[in-house]
């Protein structure tokens, strides 16, 4: 970043390295003689917040796309050529990894379903594609967009920011924690009948065989059961996004070290790869989470007739 | 970082790439992987039952060469036996020729035995005739005088 024509501080290089691009609608008024409300990207954070729920994350969303591309493209490839011969090469990796996947629903998932165990590998492949983009160099990606940005574009070099982790936007990890939570709404109701799903909510864990003290406890059974049932997207999403972005951020304060003369630099390299390599644990071990914690779920929206 | 339409985006993206797993990678990937299990169980046992079938046929082997070895030494036998009466009949049969070669060779002794005899008498009557010849030193009708003489030889 040493060529640029201001000076850059440590707290706005963080800045813009948590910025995301993103294309949305500006309402009216934000920049200087702007009288309608227009669709374009925003130039800053400020203009970000502005635009509220009507805009989305290019960067973001497009690497997602382009790592789930590359995993069906990757998969598919096997999958066209699949023999039940003696497998080599690529599909032995293939095959690998939709063994570890089969296993994993086998033991935890103890029913018949074609959708899961799909919905598990590819969970665990694109999730582990989207946390890797943390491993490479937090500032390459981002100076490649700036270049073609600024020089093939023509946009002003402030305003292009570029994230590269999927998995660092709470948007992307809660999008696929909620597709999960309609998956288990959906399992519950069909598995357990409308009756039964409301009847899991309201009561337990408190119950009672006199019928009024049961009218009690059924408002204070739904309110722990409702929260119950909130958290598990919650949470599956958050901890993907909080495990992901902390470890980005380390390596942008690694990467802030560089910056601060040959020493600290030398030290910064050093950490540097240090925290890559834990990071590898981290990233496989997210995605395995999510994995697991996702077959978890569907499971016990198939399980019917058992309180707890 | 704020909640905007990303989110939505993200969730459809999810669930497209959940069903073009499902239909284009899932499925025929573990379709193959169980093939190749059937095809390895359906091997093994193909190599169980292979294996069986050799220990059978190594039995019936060791069994029928038992048989053979026995009917081997019954013919043996059997053969043994037949050369042993075969010998004994011949045996008897050369006893039975010799003792008939015998009885003939003293039938044959005993009819030249009475020829000689025969021809001695008939040599000793004229012996006797010419010796009484000389001695009465008359013939005597040889005629007249036969049946004496025949008497005579016949005593002899």
């Amino acid at each position: 970043m040493a060529g640029e024509s201001e000076n850059l501080t440590a707290s706005s290089y963080i800045d813009h390295h948590l910025t995301n691009l993103t294309f949305g609608q500006l309402p009216a008024g934000t920049r200087p003689g702007q009288d309608q409300a227009i669709w374009t990207m925003a130039h800053n954070g400020a203009e970000a917040q502005q635009m509220g729920f009507m805009a989305i994350h290019v960067d973001m969303i497009g690497w997602s796309l382009v790592l789930g591309i590359i995993f069906f493209i990757m998969f598919r490839k096997v999958a066209k050529t699949m023999t039940s011969d003696t497998p080599s090469g690529f599909q032995n990796f293939v095959e690998m990894v939709v063994d570890f996947v089969q296993d994993n629903v086998k033991g935890m998932f103890p029913y018949k379903n074609p959708l899961v165990a799909p919905m598990a590998l590819t969970i665990l492949v694109w999730v582990f594609l989207m946390n890797f983009m943390d491993l490479i160099a937090v500032d390459l990606l981002p100076w490649i967009a700036k270049m073609v940005g600024v020089h093939v574009l023509g946009a002003d070099p402030h305003t292009v920011f570029f994230k590269v982790v999927p998995s660092t936007d709470p948007n992307v990890t809660l999008g696929m924690a909620f597709d999960v939570f309609l998956l288990i709404l959906f399992f519950s109701i069909r598995e357990k009948g409308l009756g039964g799903f409301i009847g899991e909510l309201t009561l337990h864990p408190f119950s009672n065989k006199n019928p009024i003290v049961q009218a009690f406890f059924i408002p204070i059974n739904f309110v722990l059961e409702f929260v119950n049932m909130i958290a598990k997207p919650v949470s599956l999403g958050l901890r993907l996004f909080g495990n992901m972005y902390a470890g980005e951020m380390i390596f942008i304060l690694i990467a802030l070290m560089y910056s601060a003369g040959p020493v600290l630099g030398i030290f910064g390299g050093g950490l540097q790869i240090v925290w890559a390599l834990f990071h590898i644990l981290i990233i496989s071990l997210q995605a395995f989470i999510f994995m697991v914690l996702t077959i978890v779920y569907m499971s016990q929206s198939f399980e019917t007739g058992e309180s707890h | 970082m704020s909640f905007n339409l990303t989110f939505i985006g993200q969730m459809i993206a999810f669930a497209v790439f959940v069903w073009l797993t499902m239909r284009y990678v899932w499925t025929p990937i573990t379709k193959a992987m169980e093939e190749r299990q059937k095809k390895i169980a359906d091997g093994l046992s193909a190599a169980d039952r292979a294996n069986r079938d050799l220990e059978l046929a190594q039995e019936k082997a060791a069994q029928e060469l038992r048989e053979a070895k026995q009917k081997a030494a019954e013919i043996i036998d059997q053969a043994n036996k037949r050369s042993a009466r075969l010998v004994d009949e011949a045996k008897e049969n050369a006893r039975v020729e010799g003792e008939r070669i015998l009885a003939q060779a003293s039938a044959e002794i005993e009819r030249e035995q009475n020829r000689a005899k025969e021809a001695l008498r008939a040599e000793l009557a004229s012996l006797v005739i010419t010796g009484a010849e000389k001695i009465l030193e008359t013939s005597v009708d040889a005629k007249a005088h036969s049946e004496m003489l025949d008497k005579l030889s016949a005593q002899l």
